[in-house]
This record gives structure tokens, sequence and C-alpha cells, in this order.
């Protein structure tokens, strides 16, 4: 097949689907698959026509250009500089200084809008929906007694009033008491082998959300760090590095399971002042 | 007619005579270029197109679209926005696959084009300055791919954006700040969506079309590279003339980019976000990967120990280091490699011809050992699914891709040295291709007679 002939067959073919992306449209025949393969044809057959036509119809011979010099030459460049003449803008030295000190504050007064974006932290990453006396409730919003959990069941729970509240979601977990080996200063958190952790993930705030029975631990599926809920949601393998918060768990006079505080350190990711929990902002 | 009328206003015939002459030289690992500008092409059509329909809205509604599964439950404006462009509007699926599709593509051809020039030397002096704009370019079309992605609100860019909020509110004595500046308060916020919205749309493609153009002025000025073809030298550029051959080829290549982007648009599905369902900060979907560029940066906090140290009552977060420090580095010795290498190996003289990859074996190893490591981090990205196929567990697959990290790139460095300065020496040696004179003896053998003069 000569070039012209496989040239003005490309041509046509694309001149073809153009007019079936039409027909589609219009029609409303389409559904992706058969609109991208149209376009590719539309818009592939000229592609590949005019390469087509550039290779073989197009005899150019290579050709052969000088570079010129990337530097100036000298009394060029001795010539910009006198036309810039800087010298006779900066002999007035204190105008300058001047000038920049405008120049700084002046930058310094524009970008302090930049300030309304955000609010400022203040103790935000240190408080969670949960209060001393707060009902642990499901994601439907309904209080939870003890009973209402088997050994090895797990939960999504939040504090009653907050459900969905991003930083409040908890996993509470329920094992046979003998199992749980929480360490000194976790001692008395658990009730009757109900254990409830912060869901946010220590090292991104992904929300760890796997729960592995074998080895009764929590996995965050983001970056797999893993958490040992028997030893008070210590990492035992991956990225992250502190423990998962706990909340203290008991029973108000109704039966179901309350928290007794706040999370005593921060949820989630950590930052570079999360130890300075009790200071004021 | 109308070219006179021009020219009597703007006179610019002369200028328009030299830039159509132009010369440039032809190879095809200088077209991964021009494939990255017509995938921008291809992206700023799509995007236009999309940016009508879609609404950067968190404000949540009911859904109550043709996708069933989702009938009744509450989602964002931005995400229903998302679903009734892929479900409703005529030609709104298939723009929405072509503008993914050519993203990725568009970062890969820019990787791609990195390392192009990056193994040839092309980055040499005079052209450090386009090096780095270069740099600047790929940096952008990061941050367009970053804030694309997440503009759809559901759950596995969510995801995608609070990890990247974890790492911002990581960095030391800054970070708290930062995090609730750039996202408005404690993630998730209502406001994020349209922040994004506005970068991904605004800001950025400004100042990504801006690079480009001055990207493509100095290239104009500073005439291309070249490999070494005969006639070529440090004072000449052999090629084809800018019109016609050039620029036919150019555009035929960019309609073929755009046809095969339309193909995978149509033809594959891409990031079906009514699958993965609207975002909710209590909840993750696993196996969770982000596009492929990101992947690196994931698996770098995938593979890192858990070291979390406070100094000074300064703490530094378990993601600090793989998440800030590790990508700092990176791109530092990429950003700064035409300073670097003229300072190790002595030459600062100016290049026009390309080395061949092997020419520079300290170059070749480094930047094989560079891109071993990216890729190392990139499947520690995906370490579940990756034990998940050779049934491994997870924890010994990232044990493996820690060794890993370590050990390739070290390798890599090595065994790319050694390659380099065996073709070195090969190519320094006479061609064994030259024609040798055999000389048929008595017995009816043939001897060697050593080589034709």
């Amino acid at each position: 097949m000569s070039a012209e002939r496989l040239i003005s067959a490309l041509l046509a073919a694309s001149m073809a689907a153009s007019l079936a992306l039409v027909g589609v449209y219009v029609l409303d025949l389409g559904g992706a698959p058969l609109e991208g393969s149209l376009l590719a044809v539309a818009l592939g057959g000229v592609g590949a026509a005019i390469v087509v036509w550039a290779v073989t119809l197009m005899h150019a011979p290579p050709e052969v250009e000088e570079r010129h010099e990337m530097p100036s030459p000298p009394d060029a460049r001795g010539a910009a500089a006198e036309a810039l003449d800087l010298e006779a803008v900066t002999r007035r030295r204190f105008l300058v200084r001047m000038l920049a000190g405008a120049g700084g504050l002046l930058a310094a007064a524009l970008a302090l809008p930049a300030f309304s974006l955000g609010p400022q932290p203040g103790r935000e990453l240190f408080e969670t929906g949960w209060r001393a006396g707060s009902r642990v409730v499901g994601g439907d919003g309904e209080p939870i007694r003890p009973d209402d959990l088997l050994e090895g069941a797990v939960r999504t729970v939040f504090p009653e009033g907050a459900v969905g509240r991003p930083d409040s979601p908890a996993m509470l977990i329920r094992l046979r008491p003998s199992d749980l080996h929480l360490p000194e200063d976790r001692q008395g958190r658990a009730y009757e082998g109900c254990v409830a952790y912060s869901k946010i993930c220590t090292h991104a705030g992904c929300p760890v959300g796997l729960y592995r029975a074998e080895d009764r631990a929590l996995i965050c599926p983001c970056h797999q760090s893993t958490f040992d809920v028997t030893r008070g949601a210590v990492p035992v393998f991956g990225p992250a590095a502190r423990r998962l918060p706990q909340l203290g768990l008991a029973i108000d006079a109704d039966g179901y399971l309350v928290a007794d505080a706040d999370f005593d350190e921060p949820v989630g990711p950590s930052f570079w002042n999360l130890t300075h929990q009790g200071e004021p902002e | 007619m109308i070219l006179r009328w021009v020219d009597e206003r703007l006179g610019m015939a002369s200028w328009a005579r030299s830039g159509l002459r132009k010369i440039f030289p032809d190879h095809w690992s200088f077209l991964l270029g021009e494939v990255a500008l017509f995938c921008l092409v291809v992206l700023v059509l799509t995007g236009v197109f999309l940016t009508l329909f879609y609404v950067p809205d968190a404000a949540l509604v009911e859904y109550d679209g043709p996708y069933a599964p989702l009938v009744g439950q509450e989602v964002s404006r931005a995400y229903a926005s998302v679903l009734e462009l892929s479900f409703e509007v005529k030609a709104g699926l298939v723009m929405r696959q072509v503008h993914h599709w050519a993203a990725l593509v568009f970062v890969a051809a820019i990787v791609l084009h990195v390392m192009r020039v990056f193994f040839t030397g092309a980055f040499r002096r005079p052209r450090e300055i386009n090096w780095l704009v270069g740099i600047g370019l790929l940096l952008l079309a990061l941050a367009m791919g970053i804030t694309g992605y997440s503009l759809p609100d559901d759950l596995l860019s969510g995801t995608g954006l609070r990890v990247i909020y974890s790492v911002v509110i990581g960095i030391p004595l800054v970070g708290p700040y930062l995090g609730f500046l750039l996202f408005g308060g404690e993630f998730p916020t209502e406001t994020i969506i349209s922040r994004l919205f506005v970068f991904h749309i605004m800001l950025l493609p400004a100042l990504l079309i801006g690079g480009v153009l001055v990207h493509l002025a100095i290239l104009w000025r500073q005439k291309h590279t070249q490999f070494r073809v005969p006639g070529a030298t440090e004072r000449t550029v052999v090629g084809r003339p800018f019109w016609p051959s050039q620029v036919f080829k150019s555009t035929g290549l960019m309609l073929l980019t755009a046809a095969v982007l339309a193909l995978m648009g149509g033809l594959l599905q891409i990031n079906p976000v009514w699958t993965y369902g609207p975002f909710d900060a209590t909840t993750v979907s696993a196996p969770a990967q982000p596009d492929w560029y990101v992947g690196w940066l994931d698996g770098a906090l995938r593979l890192f120990p858990p070291i979390e140290f406070t100094l000074l009552g300064i703490t530094i977060p378990s993601v600090f280091i793989p998440g800030v420090v590790i990508p700092g580095i990176a791109f530092a010795i990429m950003t700064l490699w035409p300073f670097i290498e003229p300072r190790l190996a002595g030459d600062r003289e100016e290049h026009h011809v390309l080395d061949r990859p092997y020419d520079n074996a300290l170059r070749a190893s480094v930047g094989v050992a560079g891109l071993l490591a990216f890729v190392v981090l990139t499947i520690a990205g995906g370490n579940d699914v990756v034990a998940l196929i050779f049934n491994v567990p997870v924890e010994a697959m990232t044990n493996i891709l820690r060794v890993a990290f370590v050990a390739v790139p070290i390798v890599g460095f090595w065994v790319t040295w050694r390659i380099c300065r065996e073709l070195q020496r090969r190519t320094d040696a006479p061609d064994p291709r030259r024609p040798v004179v055999l000389r048929r003896t008595a017995s009816g053998g043939f001897e060697e007679g050593g080589h034709e003069r």
C-alpha cells in the first residue's frame, strides 16, 4: 500500500469514528468503553496519519546547525552592566535601607492574613469527646452493658452524644479477665474483661480497624502497626511506637459501661509537644 | 494575506523564519518529555470539563442517585457530585477516567524524562537551570496528583489525606500549627475539600503551566542536546527542522498520546469511588494503596522501625523521619545533583553531546541505587498485597523489605559500577566487529591473519 493510501485510510477511519461518536452521544448509546474506544480511533487516526505523512512523504535530510555560544561576549556584558548601573541606586545607602525595611514590613503585614486559615491548636489535640461518666455507646447510639458482649467480641464505640466524632472512636473488646495483663500504669482500667482503646492509630492516624482474634491484636490496615490488646495495646509490630490510649471503664447505676475520664494522653499521631499534657497552652 | 497583515503590525518574518528552520535532534527518548506535555494538554481539557460538574463542598446530603447500594446514605456533596458525574452526566465517566489515567501517565512520563536527562548527563552545564525548573515541575505534578486524588472525598482518598495530616502535625515545633493552618483545624475539617479544589484547579495549574513555558523557552534558547551521531559536535546540532517534520511528528504524537489515554479511560476502570464508599473518619478499608507515585512515601512509612523519642521535651514522632526527612534528602540530592557531580568529577565544561549511560560510572551507579530504593519502597507501599500474593505473613514481608531497602541499592550500586567499567573498557578496546582476515590453510582449515588494514 502506498503511503498516501495508508494516510487516507487512517484519516477516513478517524472521520468514521468521529461521526460514530456524535451518533453515540446524540442517541445516548454511550458507556465509557464505547466512547473511549471511538475517541481513541478518532484521535489516533489523525495522529497516526500525520506521523506516517511526516516519516514517508517529507524527505527532510538531517541538517546541521551551529550552536551559538551560551555566554554573551564580554563587551555586551560590559554594556549591559553599564546600562544597569546599580551604583547609581546603591550609593544612596540610607534610602536603600529604608526601602528594604519598608518592603520587609509590608511583606510581613501582607502575610499575616495567612493566619486566618486555621485556628491555633490550643488543647484540641489533647482532648476528645470522652468525659468522666460518658456512657459507652455503639455506632447506633445505644448504650452497652458488659453482658451485651460475648467473650472475644469487638465493637467500635463512642461517647454518648458524640457518635461519629472523629477523634473519639474506641475499640471495645471483651476478653477473659485472666487473659488480661495490663501494665502497671493501666491497672484497673478494664471492667470484667472489657477494655477500650482509642481507634486512632498512634502512627499516622488511621482507624485501627482490624482485630486478629488468634493473638488478640489490633492492626492498622494502613501501615500494619499491631497492638497487643491483652497488654495495654503496646505496639508489637510495625511503625507505631506508642501504645493506643486506653479508657478506664466502669458501670453506672443502670449497669451500662461508662468511661471514668477522657483519655489521659493524646489520641492519634504523635506531635512534638504531646508530653506537655498538663501544661497550659 | 493574513500573514502579511500580521507582519505589518508585528514584524516577525525573520524571527519566524529562523524559528521554523530551527533544528531538532531526533531520538525516541527525547519524546518522553513531549508525552508528559501532551498528557498535560489532555489533563487541562478533561479537567475543565470535570470542574463544571464537581462541587467542592463537604456538607452532607442524602444520596438519591441511580447507584442503588448507596441510596439513602449520608455523603458529602463533593462525593455525590462525583457519582452524578460518573453515572448521570453523558460522557462524564469517560472524561473522569481519562483524566485520572492521564494524571498517572503524566507523572510516569515526567519520571522517565527525568531519568533520561539524568543518565545521559543532559543536566550538565549550561542546563542546570532547566534541571531545577524541571524538578520544580515534578514536585508540582506530584502536588497536582495528590490534591486531585483527594477531591472525590471517598474513603480511600480521605485516608490518604489523614496520613498527610499526620505527617504534617508530626513536624517538630511547627507541625500542629502548620497542620491546623493547612487543614483549617483538627482533621477532618469541613474546609479541606474546598481548599484542595482551589489548589488543584487554580494555584498549582498556574504554576505548572507557567513553569512548563519557562522550561520550553530555556530549551529553545539553549537548543536540544543530542547523542553522538555522525556530524554532532559540541559546536553543532544535527537533526531535522522544526517545520514541517518536527511539528508533524509532535502533533501526531500528541494525538496518539491522547488516543491511548482515551482508550485507557474507556476500557480500564480506575478509582471507582462508589465501591470505596464516602469518607468517614472512623472507618477504613483494607488493603489501601495510593496512586503509584505516592506508593514509595507510604512504603517508607510502613518500613520504618518504630523509633520515637523525646529530646529536651520535644518529641520526634515516628512518622517524621520516613515522612519528611527521607523524602527531603532524596529530593535534595536530586535537585542538587548538577552541582554535586562537577565537584566529584571535576568536570565543569559545557556539554551539548550526551553521555551514554555507562560513560559516567558514578552517576549511573547513584542513579540506579536511587531507583532501586524507590522500587523497594514502592513495593513496601503494597506490602500487605504482596504478602497476600506470596502467601507469607505481612510481618515477614515487611522485614524482608526492610533488609532489601538497605541491601538492594548497595548491591545495585556495585553491580552498575562494575558493568559501566566493563563497558567502558570494551568500547575503549578495538572494535571486535572490525573485519578480520582469514587464511585458508593447506589442510583446508582457517587461520586468523590479524585485522584488515
